[in-house]
């Protein structure tokens, strides 16, 4: 076990070098790149440098001179030693952008993801024990229907209809307009209420897979032998369901919601820009637009960060689990 | 005799349909693997509906834009009224002066005829000389001295020209107020006879030479003339107190002209509406654009469909070019196994590992920076997303081949001799067919909504290319978000019910393929 863990880490610590390395490519490539646009306005002020005089500056300043492999072993061995450099975008280092951020996307992520759970694996269920009834037909549309909607048209939707129509929501933004007065308790109250729609958005347009995987999941055991040889056994449905179905479906369950685990940080790109959130998906999705390479070097990594941790997380839960796929 | 006839045609239809023992293998109609996947797949209710609907949009996109009268990027414009200055008008309530030719009526005169009109006396004094001030009407009074003479007059209705440039003399201006006061309908002034209407139009000979009219009319621009038909008709709906006025001009052309009364002047201002062509944005449904106008003013409905092809061309490009890779790279991996299979499966986990969404972000604003064209744009697009997508594919006929190698017609290829090319892309590959169906039709949905979510924020397809994503992207303008649906809600629909279809198509494909995955 111990030895499959240790190569699964090194294997990811692999992966990841070579993973920073096409990203690191494609950011040298960027021929516009922020450096120049800063470079070409400082050169615009009165009585300053030549454009390629900053340019060498700006270059040296942030390491860009070196070659190619350099630059990125530069860049690599500063960001193992937690040298994370400064936002150009934000003009703040990066970690401090970073923990200002983080921690608002993980406490909407988790919300989301716990209501994903709670809503998702009982309908799964539900529709899979009853098979080809009209609840699982109405389940099934709808959890397809929440994988095929655009996150951008939902929100929209909810939008015209919980903000503009109701008025029951503000259409952007974390606080409302009078937050500096309120007291904490009404500061938290009024975040939470602006959190309401980004969560709903979160949850209802990735809870169609789950629910799906748990219905896929919960069919194959029901299919199992040991299920037929339970109800043989004259065992009661609830029980045969609830205690012999639903723990063998646990299984694959278990090594799906740990490997997302690590997901939770990575922030949601797309909704909380749709609703200027300001977690580190909207801070980084401007830091990218607006060229700021090192902070988005540092998102991309701790994206890919994310993605292995969260293999490695079901990997082994996979193999705790499920004894049979420790040989493997 | 009837009886026979039956038994007869009974016994024919018993020849045609020969009679087959119960355990003959000819008594089962025999059906194709093809056609038991299209059996199974039609019996599945959700699944037709999802093919139904994905007929549609392709008719839709790709049939629509053929038929639609309008070009996907058409602007349509619409006459907007402007209303400018086009004439003021006064009502004169001052006295004006006229003098007789050859009579010095100097302006001290005039004063004091003023006073004395105000004060009622008949008669004012200057310089000895006694004026006297006679009413003739309500607003006409004659100056004359004592003997007689007329040396001018006060009035208040104003006489003017109806011929640009003509100077009018006193006797005419005089005799003319003279009978207009006294309602007369003809009067002479040098040696000529005139006639007057009521409404206060001079003619001679059957040729109008001036008119009177309480009202002063004077255009904005010095260069207009005011013919006197508008004139007149202007004064009367001054008279009648109106807002609005229609003139109709000698060419036939109908204007609508505003009248504004500016109290603290005591004046009309008289505003033209001047027509001004403007492009015709966010125009609500109506025969001719059935879902609006959108904000360049180009046809809704279009653009809609030319939207269509664009996101169903670019999910199917992208999915050709990640399943051209996937297959070629899964197949290899799979086949060879050991080494080979090792180093492609770490390839493809590296690129599982990039997160693509903020990828494609990066590469979108730079392409932005660098103002690429959009179709050169489109067609990088799908090259990225086509490039990002291949690694999913891979892995799934990698672990259908490596399953489809052991078994026993594989043994008997490599036992024909056949080439490896020929194993891999002729007997492999053909088994895992099925798959490759299902996570295509699967994948152009994801495909269309990474699309339209980049377009939607501005960094995939641009315009002047119309794709549902960017259609949408109106909406980051709150005032289109609240009051016009039209523009966005279709296109949303639109994509919804696409990708709902790929969806629903290939999980019934995936239950026809495999009846044993029906779960």
């Amino acid at each position: 076990m111990r030895k499959f863990i240790i190569k699964r880490i090194l294997l990811s610590i692999v992966i990841f070098f070579f993973v920073m390395l096409i990203i690191y490519t494609l950011m040298r490539c960027l021929p516009s790149s922020y450096i120049e646009s800063i470079a070409r306005q400082k050169s615009q002020q009165p009585g300053s440098k030549s454009y390629q005089e900053w340019l060498a500056q700006l270059n040296a300043m942030y390491g860009m001179d070196k070659g190619f492999l350099g630059g990125y072993l530069n860049w690599l061995g500063d960001f193992l030693r937690g040298r994370f450099g400064d936002s150009w975008y934000y003009t703040v280092p990066v970690i401090q952008r970073f923990h200002e951020t983080v921690w608002l996307s993980f406490t909407m992520g988790a919300i989301a993801f716990l209501l994903e759970l709670i809503i998702a694996i009982p309908l799964g269920i539900v529709a899979a024990t009853k098979q080809y009834s009209k609840t699982d037909y109405i389940i099934s549309v709808i959890a397809l229907a929440g994988i095929s909607l655009p996150t951008f048209f939902f929100a929209s939707l909810l939008k015209l209809v919980f903000s503009v129509k109701l008025g029951w929501f503000d259409l952007f933004g974390l606080v409302g307009r009078n937050y500096e007065q309120l007291a904490p308790v009404g500061q938290f109250f009024d975040k939470a209420h602006h959190l309401v729609l980004p969560i709903v958005t979160l949850v209802v347009i990735s809870i169609g897979s789950l629910m799906r995987y748990t219905r896929t999941n919960m069919l194959e055991v029901l299919n199992a032998d040991y299920i037929r040889t339970a109800r043989a056994k004259g065992l009661s449905e609830r029980k045969v369901i609830y205690r012999h179905a639903f723990r063998n479906t646990l299984i694959p369950l278990v090594t799906i919601v740990g490997g997302s685990l690590p997901g939770l940080f990575s922030g949601a790109l797309i909704t909380e820009t749709l609703y200027s959130i300001p977690g580190i998906g909207y801070t980084s999705y401007h830091a990218m637009v607006g060229g700021d390479i090192p902070f988005s070097m540092f998102y991309l990594a701790f994206l890919s960060i994310l993605t292995l941790a969260g293999n490695l997380i079901s990997d082994i839960l996979y193999a705790v689990v499920d004894p049979r796929v420790r040989i493997a | 005799m009837d009886d026979n006839k039956n038994l007869n045609s009974e016994s024919t239809a018993q020849e045609a349909e020969p009679q087959y023992s119960l355990n003959d293998d000819r008594r089962v109609k025999v059906l194709s693997p093809g056609a038991m996947v299209a059996k199974r797949f039609v019996r599945n209710r959700t699944a037709v509906t999802g093919l139904v609907i994905l007929i549609f949009m392709f008719l839709f996109s790709f049939v629509g834009g053929l038929i639609t009268p309008y070009k996907e990027d058409q602007q349509f414009y619409r006459t907007e009224y402007q209303n400018k200055p086009y004439a003021g008008a006064v009502m004169n309530e001052e006295l004006r002066f006229a003098a007789a030719e050859g009579q010095n009526f100097s302006s001290v005169i005039q004063a004091q005829v003023v006073l004395a009109v105000t004060t009622g006396k008949d008669s004012v004094k200057y310089r000895s000389v006694t004026y006297h001030v006679t009413e003739e009407g309500p607003s006409l009074y004659t100056v004359s001295l004592d003997d007689g003479t007329v040396i001018g007059c006060a009035y208040r209705d104003v006489v003017t020209s109806s011929v640009a440039g003509q100077k009018l003399s006193f006797d005419l201006i005089y005799n003319a107020l003279k009978a207009y006061t006294n309602g007369a309908n003809a009067f002479s002034a040098d040696g000529k006879e005139y006639s007057l209407s009521d409404g206060g139009l001079i003619e001679l000979n059957g040729s109008e030479v001036a008119f009177i009219s309480r009202y002063v009319i004077n255009p904005i621009m010095a260069n207009e003339f005011l013919s006197r038909d508008f004139q007149e008709q202007l004064s009367a709906s001054l008279e009648n107190g109106d807002d609005e006025f229609t003139f109709v001009d000698e060419n036939g052309v109908e204007s609508v002209y505003t009248i504004n009364y500016k109290a603290s002047f005591k004046t009309w201002d008289i505003l033209q509406a001047t027509p001004s062509r403007v492009y015709d944005t966010y125009a609500s449904p109506s025969s001719s654009h059935w879902l609006g106008t959108d904000r360049n003013g180009m046809d809704m409905l279009t653009r809609l469909m030319y939207g269509g092809r664009v996101s169903l061309i670019i999910g199917f490009l992208v999915e050709l070019i990640a399943t051209v890779l996937g297959v070629i790279l899964g197949g290899i991996a799979g086949y060879f196994g050991k080494w080979v299979d090792n180093l492609i499966m770490r390839i493809v986990d590296i690129f599982y590992c990039i997160p693509s969404m903020p990828i494609i972000i990066i590469l979108g604003a730079a392409m932005d920076a660098m103002s690429v064209d959009p179709t050169i744009r489109m067609a990088y697009l799908m090259l990225i997303l086509g490039f990002l997508g291949w690694p999913g594919m891979a892995r799934l006929i990698r672990g259908q081949i490596l399953s489809l190698r052991e078994q026993e017609f594989m043994t008997a290829t490599e036992a024909t001799g056949l080439s490896v090319h020929r194993r891999i892309f002729r007997h492999l590959i053909p088994n895992v067919i099925p798959q490759i169906i299902v996570s295509v039709s699967m994948g152009i949905g994801g495909t269309i909504i990474t699309e339209s979510t980049l377009s939607f924020l501005g960094l995939g397809v641009k315009f002047p290319f119309a794709s549902w994503g960017n259609i949408i992207n109106d909406v980051n303008n709150t005032f289109v978000l609240t009051n016009f649906w039209f523009i966005w809600i279709p296109a949303g629909v639109c994509l919804l019910l696409t990708v709902l279809a790929f969806n629903l198509v290939g999980d019934g494909l995936r239950d026809a393929f495999d009846p044993k995955m029906k779960r």
